[in-house]
């Protein structure tokens, strides 16, 4: 089983370090959360880990390789990253937009197989965007934007879904649907990674979450045991509480100050 | 939803009107023909007509002034279009285009310098390599000090493109003035940096034609990919684009057809902006059929323009850069006020 993995992993901009001394595994058949603050560098996180850009110290690597000797090609049908503003608003309608997803399977001027044509119908329906696929990307709503990429990236079948912010546009529903999908991918196999802001939605799916704070990592493990209130109030400053809701364990926010 | 004419019926109707206007273009001007005339010649030298009823100065009229002068306006037309297109797809900035940027300046400048340092004289190849040189430089010029981390804003474009093609517009003036020995050849340059197509011969659609079918089609060859440029660099290059690859080939194509244009019509304003943005328009944004789309109208395009430049003040010829940028500017003034909110005005 192939694993990607950040290791001793640091990236700096003009100097100024963003995130360091990071190692991280992505396992198949699970779903991996990262978590942190405002510019805490969840994205370059998952950035770093789809290889855009490669970590300026330390190493990033799919089976034991550095993603540098992947094509992007080779990269894109393995590791697929779907960034948090990935909205264009250019008039493509939205089937043309999802088969965007099948770049890297296809030939230059290569029609679509029927495997493209299937890959793109599978990524329509479970992200429950089948009935738009004949609207412009631009006359989409932000939640409907924010599907039809999610759509696209399931299109290309790869391994390893990188994930940011999946959830932040999508109203209760869609936003449950979504993290449920995630559940069921990983159940089939493939490795999920969400950066998140919800900690509730942490708690209800992930299985390993990664803690981020300035740039370092503070804690990993299986959510319920690393989120702790002690940590939540080191790491965001908040005072939290586990309230038991039905039977989920949920958290309760305050700031720390009562005010 | 979806109310795009379809690209057959639209190419079936570019290509009529490209017709219609090249007939128009050899029909029309000092000495006027029939159209019948227009096309027995035509037959004559490309499917072995007899020339029957056809005078020999009907047919210097029609083969060796008038069809050379059509062509090298398709050609150019063709070329500023795809130019266009391609690079609004790369800079993910609707305006950019040849003539808003520099670029057409710094290939303006190429081929001044092919002028005075006498090397056209040694060949006409000379023309378009040396503005093909300088409008690469230029444009990956422009492209970096306006492009930051993937995004190439409308300001940041209009900025450097101002500033870089006044620069190399002001260096073209200064070679021109200190080479003033020759009237007539300063004026042919300077008429030449104003645009024009007057006095074209098969030699110029010779020197065009390869520059702009190579140039092309490296455009269409990486349609694809600029597609996937339009939704964003940093996911194309997650969907597999190798993105620094892209932009190398697409900024060589880009100038390659830039300079094919400049080389034989000087410099025409707008041409790459109008044409894209109304084919995208009633076709969308798909590269694949844009760019050859482009190329199609754009030839069409010009064929009018130049119409145009050759029979509103008669006996006069008015410069083909005048024409296109009468039509052009407002085109561009309409589409910055579309823009405004991106350029942070109210």
């Amino acid at each position: 089983m192939s694993v990607l993995e950040l290791s001793s992993a640091a990236y700096a901009v003009g100097g100024k370090r963003i995130v360091e001394n990071l190692d991280i595994r992505i396992e198949s058949g699970r779903i991996t959360a990262v978590v942190g603050p405002n510019g805490a560098g969840k994205s370059t996180v998952l950035r770093l880990l789809a290889g855009l850009p490669a970590p300026t110290d330390g190493r990033a690597m799919l089976a034991g390789k550095d993603l540098g000797v992947f094509t992007r090609r080779e990269l894109a049908r393995r590791v697929t990253y779907i960034p948090q503003d990935a909205a264009p608003d250019v008039a493509f309608t939205v089937r043309e937009c999802v088969g965007m997803g099948r770049y890297c399977h296809r030939r230059r001027f290569e029609a679509e197989t029927d495997r493209d044509i299937k890959a793109i119908e599978v990524a329509l329906r479970i992200t429950d965007t089948r009935h738009l696929v004949d609207r412009w990307l631009n006359e989409l709503s932000g939640g409907e934007k924010q599907r039809v990429m999610l759509a696209r990236g399931l299109a290309t079948e790869s391994e390893y879904l990188l994930l940011d912010e999946p959830t932040a546009n999508l109203d209760i529903n869609h936003a449950l649907s979504l993290l449920d999908l995630c559940g069921e991918l990983a159940a089939a196999g493939r490795a999920v990674v969400l950066a998140l802001h919800d900690l509730n939605s942490v708690l209800r799916v992930a299985d390993v979450v990664y803690v981020l704070s300035g740039g370092r990592l503070s804690a990993s493990g299986k959510p319920g045991e690393v989120l702790t209130a002690n940590l939540l109030e080191r790491v965001f400053r908040v005072k939290a509480e586990f309230a038991v809701v039905g039977d989920d364990n949920m958290l309760r926010f305050e700031r720390r100050n009562g005010r | 939803m979806k109310t795009r004419i379809q690209p057959a019926v639209y190419f079936a109707s570019a290509a009529g009107l490209f017709g219609v206007a090249a007939v128009a273009g050899i029909l029309i001007g000092s000495t006027t023909l029939s159209w019948e005339t227009v096309l027995r010649v035509l037959g004559m030298h490309l499917f072995w007509f007899s020339g029957e009823g056809v005078s020999e100065a009907e047919d210097v009229i029609v083969w060796t002034i008038r069809l050379p002068r059509v062509l090298v306006a398709a050609l150019s037309g063709a070329s500023l279009a795809a130019a266009g297109a391609s690079m609004q797809g790369l800079f993910r900035n609707p305006l950019a285009e040849p003539s808003v940027v520099g670029v057409s300046a710094g290939a303006g400048l190429g081929a001044v310098i092919a002028f005075v340092t006498g090397l056209v004289s040694q060949s006409a190849l000379w023309l378009p390599l040396c503005s093909f040189v300088i409008a690469l430089v230029t444009l990956i010029g422009v492209y970096s000090l306006s492009t930051r981390s993937g995004r190439t804003p409308i300001a940041a474009l209009l900025l450097a493109g101002i500033a870089v093609g006044s620069f190399l517009t002001a260096l073209s003036s200064l070679l021109i003035s200190v080479n003033f020995v020759d009237w007539q050849v300063a004026a042919e340059m300077l008429y030449w940096m104003m645009g024009g197509l007057d006095n074209r011969s098969w030699v110029h659609v010779w020197i065009a034609l390869p520059f702009t079918l190579i140039g092309g089609a490296l455009t269409i060859w990486f349609a694809r990919d600029l597609d996937l440029m339009l939704t964003g660099e940093e996911v194309s290059a997650s969907l597999g684009v190798d993105v620094q690859a892209l932009k190398r080939s697409v900024l060589a194509a880009a100038a390659l057809l830039t300079a094919s244009s400049v080389a034989v019509s000087g410099i025409l304003g707008f041409v790459g902006l109008v044409v894209p943005h109304i084919v995208r328009l009633i076709l969308g944004p798909s590269h694949r059929i844009l760019l050859p789309a482009s190329m199609v109208t754009g030839a069409a395009f010009l064929i009018g323009c130049d119409i145009l430049a050759r029979t509103i003040y008669v006996p006069t010829e008015i410069r083909l850069g005048v024409v296109t940028a009468a039509i052009g500017a407002p085109f561009f003034l309409w589409l910055l006020h579309a823009r405004r909110r991106e350029l942070g005005a109210a």
